[in-house]
C-alpha cells in the first residue's frame, strides 16, 4: 500500500462516518461483556435493521470505556449522552426516543445523589482524567482497522519512515522523557539507545518486543488498551523497530485475555494486509513484522528474560543479569522489551513532540529522563471503591484524586482503610499517605510502588495480614524455584503469617518477618524475589497495631481471620425468618420461624453465608 | 491409545518450530483437556527437543495439567479486587458444593475447579468463571444455583 491509498482509506471512513446522523458506541470491554454487552449490540443493530434505519445511525462495539462500575455502557455521538446500565430490552426504548424522538432515556442517565447527569463530560469519574495511551477508547471499533484510520491511525509511521532518522527517533523518544510503564520505569529512549550501540558493537540482529504479559492482580490497564486499540501498539512497535533497526517483533501475551489476544490478532493481520505489516511499509522500503506468543499461566514470565526464554520455548525462569536484555535478549540478540502502555504512547509522542508530552507530569525531563514522570498513566482501581474502572491522569495526581473524585470515594458506605498500589511488588499505604503524588518515584519512597498500575482500594473490613499472606501465597506458587532466597523466603514468611492469623503468632514474630523480606530483597536473583516482601514489609510498618492485636490479643480487628473470630446472632434484630439457617451448609443455626436462631459455634465453619444471606443485619462478628 | 494424528497436526500447525512448543502443548491441552505422555513424547521426537525439557515445561506453567481435566473449567477468580471483594468464600463455597478442592476434578469428569489471578474484570469482582462465561459480583449463596444451572444438560 502506498501512502495514497492509506489517505484514501481514511477519507472514505470519514465520509461513511460523517453519513450517520448519530453512532451509538457499545462499551464491549472484557467487563462489559461479562454484563454481556454483545447481546446488547446485537439487540441494537436487530432493532434499527427492523426498522430500518442502518442507513442513518451507526452500531460501534468499542473497546473499554473506562467506567466499568456502570456497565454495560453505551455513549451516544456526537452528542456524548452517556447510558449506565443498559441492557438489551432498553435497545428499543433508547432508539424509538433518542434517536428517532430526539429525547434521550432518562431512566438510564448516570445519578448522582438521584440528579441524572446526562452527558459524560460533566460526569465527575472522566472530569478529571486525561487520555493519551486511552486516547481512541469509546470513539474506534478495535475490530477495523478503517476506524483507526479515520481518527488519522498510521499516518505517523509513514511520517517517521519517510522525513525521520533512528537516531531522531529515539532523540525525540528520550526528550520525551517516558519511562517504562510496566511498573520499572527506565527511561524508553536511554533502552532503545542501549540497543541501538549493542548492535553497532556486535553487527547483531536486534527484535523488539511487546509486554503483554499483565500478571498482576487486581490490573488491568494492558488488557484494556489492547481491548480498545489494538493498532496503536502495533503502530508503536514499527516506530520502535524503525529506531533500532529490527525487522521482527513479537507480542507476548497472557492467556488469560481471550478478548485482548482476539482482537490483537486480528489487528495484526488486518494490518499485514494492508501492507502496514511486512516487507516495503507504505513504500517505504522498511519492513517489519509481529508474530504472537501466548502465555502459559506463569507470573514470572512477566520478568524481561523469563520472558524471552518462554518465547524461545523454554521454562520462564529469570537468568541473572550481569549483560541486561537490551544488549543480550531473546536468542542472545539485543532486544528491546516495552510494555503495552508505553508502545501505544509512542506514536503519539512521533506526532505532537518530546515536548508536548514532557510537559505533561512531573519534573522537567527534556535533558534528563530520570528527573521526573512525564505523561500519563493508566491505573485500573478497584477494589472497595464505587467507581471502579480504567482511569487515565497525569503523572503526578494524588492518591486522593483519585481515589475519592475520580473514584467517587468508598464503595457501600465503609471507611477507606488503605489501598494497595504496584500488585504484588508494591504495598499498601495508609490514610496518611493518600496526598502524596503518585509517579515513578514517590510512592517508592513510602514504602510500596506505582508498578504498572493496579490500585485496590480496601475498607476498613479488610484484615492486613491476610492481605500481606494473600500476596506471599501468590508469589509463592509463582516463584519459579530457581534461586534460595526468594524460594525458601517465601515459604518461611508464609508460615509465619498463618501462625498469627490462626492466633499462634509469637512476639517477635514482626521482626523476624522484616529479617526475612530485607534478606530476600538484598539476595533474590530477579525483580520478583527483590520486591516480594514489600506487602509484608509495607503493611508492618503502617499497620502494626493489627499485627500486635493478631499476636498479643488473639484478635483479629477486621474480623476475618476466621480462628479468631466467631459469628453470633443479635437477639434483638433477628426476626426468626429461618433464611440462616436453611442456607447454613454444616446446619449448626438452629430456632424455629418466629424466634431467635442461634449458632453452635462448634459446628459453625465460619464460611459467611449467614451473613451475607440475612436481611435484618442480625448475625455479627466477635 | 490417544489419537496421535491429532498431534501430529498440532505439530504441523506450529511447523515443527521447537520455539513454539508451549503453543503446541497449549493446544493439546485444550484438545485432549491434559498433555497425554504420548502426546510429549512425539513433541519431544519430532522437535528435537529432549523429553525432560518438556516435562519440565509442562510442570512449570499452570496451563498444563498432566491429569484429564473436568469436561468443564470452573474459575475462581482471585486476583487483589476480587480477594477484597470477598472470592475466599466464594471459592469455599464452591469446594463445598462440589465436594473438592481447588485444582480438582469431580469423581465424574464433569467438573475441574481451579483459582486464577485477575481475569481483568475487576469491575465485575467478585468474578466466577464456567468455560469462559463470566458471573460478575457473585457471592458465596450464588454458588449452589450456579453449579445447579451447569448440571442441567445443555
Amino acid at each position: 500500500m502506498t501512502i495514497d491509498e492509506l489517505r484514501d482509506i481514511r477519507k472514505r471512513a470519514l465520509e461513511s462516518y460523517g453519513r450517520y446522523e448519530a453512532a451509538l458506541m457499545v462499551c464491549t470491554g472484557t467487563a462489559c461483556v461479562a454484563n454481556r454487552a454483545f447481546s446488547l449490540v446485537d439487540a441494537f443493530r436487530d432493532e434499527l435493521k427492523k426498522r430500518n434505519l442502518v442507513d442513518r445511525f451507526l452500531v460501534v462495539p468499542t473497546g473499554c470505556n473506562g467506567f466499568c462500575a456502570q456497565g454495560p455502557v453505551v455513549v451516544v455521538q456526537p452528542e456524548g449522552i452517556f447510558y449506565a446500565k443498559v441492557s438489551g430490552a432498553d435497545a428499543e426504548e433508547i432508539v424509538e426516543k433518542h434517536l428517532l424522538g430526539g429525547e434521550p432515556v432518562q431512566r438510564l442517565h448516570y445519578r448522582v445523589n438521584g440528579v441524572p447527569v446526562p452527558l459524560m463530560k460533566d460526569i465527575r469519574f472522566f472530569a478529571k482524567q486525561k487520555f493519551l495511551a486511552l486516547r481512541h477508547k469509546g470513539v474506534i471499533d478495535p475490530e477495523k482497522i478503517e476506524d483507526y484510520i479515520r481518527v488519522g491511525g498510521y499516518q505517523v509511521v509513514y511520517d517517521v519512515l519517510t522525513s525521520g532518522t533512528p537516531t531522531g527517533v529515539v532523540d525525540e523518544v528520550t526528550a520525551s522523557g517516558i519511562r517504562g510503564r510496566g511498573g520499572g520505569g527506565f527511561p524508553t529512549g536511554v533502552k532503545w539507545r542501549s540497543c541501538v550501540e549493542a548492535v553497532r558493537r556486535t553487527g547483531n540482529e536486534p527484535f523488539v518486543v511487546c509486554n503483554a504479559d499483565e500478571g498482576d492482580p487486581g490490573a488491568f490497564m494492558d488488557c484494556g488498551i489492547l481491548e480498545a486499540d489494538p493498532h496503536s501498539v502495533i503502530e508503536g512497535m514499527i516506530i520502535g523497530a524503525f529506531a533500532v533497526g529490527a525487522s521482527q517483533g513479537f507480542v507476548y501475551i497472557r492467556k488469560e485475555y481471550p478478548l485482548a489476544m482476539k482482537r490483537l490478532v486480528k489487528a495484526i493481520s488486518q494490518a499485514r494486509e494492508l501492507g502496514l505489516l511486512g516487507s516495503d511499509i507504505l513504500g517505504t522500503g522498511f519492513d517489519f513484522d509481529v508474530v504472537v506468543h501466548r502465555g502459559a499461566g506463569s507470573f514470572v514470565c512477566g520478568e524481561s528474560s523469563a520472558l524471552m526464554a518462554s518465547m524461545a520455548g523454554n521454562v520462564g525462569e529469570p537468568r541473572a543479569k550481569y549483560v541486561r536484555s537490551v544488549e543480550k535478549g531473546y536468542k542472545d540478540m539485543p532486544t528491546v522489551l516495552n510494555n503495552v502502555e508505553t508502545w501505544a504512547n509512542i506514536p503519539l509522542i512521533m506526532e505532537k513532540g518530546a515536548r508536548w508530552f514532557a510537559a505533561i507530569g512531573t519534573g522537567d525531563v527534556t535533558e534528563n529522563p530520570w528527573n521526573g514522570s512525564s505523561g500519563t498513566k493508566v491505573f485500573s482501581l478497584a477494589g472497595d471503591v464505587r467507581n471502579v474502572g480504567l482511569v487515565e491522569v497525569p503523572m503526578g495526581t494524588s492518591l486522593r484524586e483519585i481515589i475519592f473524585d475520580i473514584g467517587g470515594g468508598m464503595a457501600d458506605g465503609r471507611k477507606f482503610k488503605a489501598v494497595q498500589t504496584g500488585g504484588p511488588s508494591g504495598g499498601v499505604l495508609p490514610e496518611e499517605k493518600l496526598d502524596l503524588p503518585v509517579d515513578f518515584d514517590t510512592l517508592t519512597k513510602a514504602g510500596s510502588m506505582m508498578g504498572s498500575g493496579g490500585m485496590v482500594v480496601m475498607n476498613d473490613k479488610t484484615c492486613m495480614v491476610q492481605v500481606a499472606a494473600y500476596f506471599v501465597n501468590f508469589l509463592k506458587d509463582e516463584s519459579c524455584g530457581k534461586c534460595t532466597p526468594c524460594r525458601e523466603g517465601l515459604v518461611a514468611i508464609g508460615s509465619i503469617l498463618r501462625r498469627i492469623m490462626e492466633g499462634e503468632g509469637r512476639e517477635e514474630d514482626p521482626d523476624l518477618l522484616r529479617e526475612y523480606g530485607q534478606t530476600m530483597r538484598e539476595s533474590s536473583l530477579c525483580g520478583l524475589g527483590q520486591t516480594a516482601a514489600n506487602p509484608v514489609l509495607s503493611t508492618l510498618s503502617y499497620f502494626r497495631e493489627e499485627y500486635e492485636a493478631h499476636i498479643m490479643e488473639k484478635r483479629c480487628p477486621a474480623g476475618k481471620c476466621k480462628m479468631l473470630i466467631k459469628y453470633d446472632i443479635d437477639p434483638e434484630k433477628c426476626t426468626g425468618c429461618t433464611v440462616c439457617a436453611s442456607r447454613c451448609p454444616v446446619d449448626a443455626i438452629t430456632g424455629s420461624p418466629g424466634k431467635v436462631h442461634v449458632i453452635d459455634d462448634t459446628k459453625c465453619i465460619r464460611c459467611g453465608l449467614c451473613r451475607e444471606v440475612c436481611n435484618f443485619d442480625a448475625v455479627e462478628v466477635e | 491409545m490417544i489419537d496421535i494424528e491429532k498431534v501430529d497436526e498440532i505439530i504441523d500447525k506450529w511447523g515443527c518450530d521447537p520455539d513454539f512448543v508451549i503453543e503446541m502443548f497449549q493446544d493439546v491441552q485444550d484438545h485432549f483437556r491434559y498433555i497425554p505422555r504420548k502426546a510429549l513424547e512425539r513433541i519431544a521426537d519430532r522437535t528435537g527437543k529432549p523429553r525432560g525439557k518438556l516435562f519440565h515445561i509442562v510442570t512449570f506453567y499452570k496451563a498444563f495439567s498432566l491429569e484429564p481435566r473436568g469436561e468443564k473449567e470452573i474459575q475462581v477468580c482471585m486476583g487483589t479486587a476480587c480477594y477484597v471483594r470477598g472470592a475466599p468464600d466464594v471459592l469455599a463455597a464452591m469446594e463445598r458444593e462440589l465436594g473438592i478442592k481447588s485444582g480438582k476434578t469431580t469423581a465424574d469428569g464433569k467438573f475441574t475447579l481451579s483459582e486464577v489471578r485477575c481475569l481483568g474484570a475487576c469491575g465485575m469482582a467478585p468474578v466466577v468463571t464456567v468455560d469462559g462465561r463470566v458471573y460478575g459480583r457473585v457471592g458465596s449463596s450464588d454458588i449452589p444455583g450456579i453449579i445447579r444451572e451447569m448440571r442441567r444438560p445443555q
